[in-house]
């Protein structure tokens, strides 16, 4: 649709992404978005040259303060010397299929500072999520971009499973009866690395952590956390405050990482889930097709159906 | 795969006003299956220019009420061309007399959408602007 950069191949546009040309960054960001034979060229090409960043996660409810966090966050590793780039995800209308991104309205001091930030629709299925944002980070890890921060809301599975999956978990909760509570329902206290109380300037806070920690211990007693116990740290994201301390405690939890087996683990885990995410997609076209060549026949019942398309689609004949 | 949603970054230039027009226009574009980004108020050719570049947008809705359309708009159109990005048509939005219609065609504006624009005008209006850049560069 663009000359700039239309009519350039993946590998022309990564070339020029990697020497800090950010249209072509983000054209890649569109064809990865996109899926698709461009996309695995991109994941192709930027498959060896990723791997570098470091990948932090940060969910939590709609409101509670992400995206200024997140703006507060990167500004401050810009200060320090360093080159974050931001992913920004916000539902698609299951209706319509279009979306508002409205993250970039909390992040102007980010993009005043040079963040590259990109804001990225669920566009539906979350199958396409499961991929758009692996794909999506291991662009930016390509181009120099060091950490990439992935803001998902904490409702969605795949929302979740998306930040699950990052180095660095974050979950936001704010003070208020019951918020540490809905992260516990939503899934989100095993996945976190580590906690943030925003909003400290509310009263309540002391309140939230306490919540955040009696659930620690419930978990713990009952097995269901085996990895290190998550820190909390409290912030005022609308005024700085707390955030050295969060950049710290994500830093010291990269450490972690890093100092044994957990990256490696991670990472594996996240290829593992990435690989998984295809092979549904891939196995779902194939039902699909099998579906409409050799459906259900008379006197067949589903289950025979089904067994009878999978051996199909398996080139095993009969998985019965 | 079906057409990828339309990119469209939604702004205010300048200091004054609020946004509720701004809202509803982006949820009209989000109802006719646009992805939006939005900006908010209070936006600087700077911020605009480096949302268009990094969302890779398709378009941008700028709008602006402080009557300033005529020194503004070539100011942003400018800014785009400035930065490589002079094929993403823009769209203004605003109170612009008619006798300024060509003037800002001329400064390289795509298109005008008045205060009282119904969605169906809002949405024939994006989308024209990007299919004729679509036309225009031939694929
Ligand atoms: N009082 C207070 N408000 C905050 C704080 N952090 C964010 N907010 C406000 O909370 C609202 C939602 O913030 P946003 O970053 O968009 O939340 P997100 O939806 O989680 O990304 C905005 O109005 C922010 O200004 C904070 O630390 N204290
Ligand atoms: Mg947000």
């Amino acid at each position: 649709m663009q000359p700039a950069t239309e009519g350039r191949t993946p590998a022309e546009l990564l070339a020029a992404a990697r020497d800090g040309e950010r249209r072509a960054i983000a054209r890649l960001l569109t064809l990865v978005e996109r899926g698709g034979g461009a996309a695995d060229a991109i994941a192709g090409a930027t498959h060896r040259l990723a791997g570098t960043a470091h990948v932090v996660g940060i969910t939590g409810a709609p409101g509670s303060g992400k995206s200024t966090l997140t703006s507060a966050l990167t500004t401050l590793l810009v200060a320090g010397g360093r080159r974050p780039a931001v992913v920004a995800v916000d539902p698609s209308s299951p209706l319509t299929g279009g979306a508002i991104l409205g993250d970039r309205v909390r992040m102007e001091a980010a993009t005043v500072a040079g963040v590259f930030v990109r804001s990225m629709a669920t566009r539906g299925h979350g199958g396409g999520l499961a991929l758009a944002v692996p794909g999506a980070v291991r662009v930016l890890d390509a181009c120099g971009f060091d950490p990439v921060v992935i803001e998902t809301v904490g409702v969605g599975q795949v929302e979740v499973d998306v930040v699950a999956a990052a180095d660095t978990a974050v979950v936001v909760v704010t003070p208020g009866w019951g918020d540490a509570v809905q992260a516990n329902k939503a899934g989100l206290l095993e996945v976190a690395d580590l906690f943030v109380v925003n909003k400290a300037d509310r009263p309540g806070a002391s309140d939230a952590r306490r919540d955040l920690d009696l659930m620690l211990d419930l978990t713990e007693v009952s097995g269901a956390c085996p990895k290190r116990r998550p820190v909390i740290v409290e912030t005022t994201a609308t005024k700085g405050e707390g955030v050295e301390d969060l950049l710290a405690a994500i830093d010291a939890h990269h450490a972690v990482l890093v100092g044994g087996t957990g990256l490696e683990v991670r990472r594996a885990r996240r290829l593992a889930a990435e690989v998984r995410a295809r092979l549904d997609h891939l196995l779902g076209e194939a039902a699909g097709q099998a579906l409409v060549e050799a459906g259900p026949v008379a006197g067949e019942t589903t289950v025979e159906t089904a067994r009878r398309l999978a051996g199909r689609i398996l080139g095993t004949g009969d998985t019965g | 795969m079906g057409a990828a949603p339309i990119r469209v970054v939604l702004a205010k230039l300048g200091l004054d006003g609020h946004d509720r027009g701004l809202k509803v226009v982006a949820r009209m574009l989000r109802d006719a299956g646009m992805e939006v980004v939005y900006l908010g108020l209070r936006q600087t050719t700077g911020t605009i220019v480096d949302a268009v570049e990094q969302e890779d947008a398709d378009v941008v809705g700028i709008s602006m009420h402080n009557a300033g359309h005529l020194t503004l708009a070539p100011l942003i159109v400018a800014a785009l061309a400035d930065a490589g990005l002079g094929d993403v048509p823009v769209v203004i939005g605003g109170v612009v007399p008619d006798e300024d219609l060509d003037e800002l065609a001329a400064a390289g504006v795509g298109a005008v959408l008045g205060p009282g624009a119904s969605a169906v005008e809002v949405v024939a209006s994006v989308r024209g602007v990007v299919d004729a850049g679509v036309r225009a560069t031939g694929d």
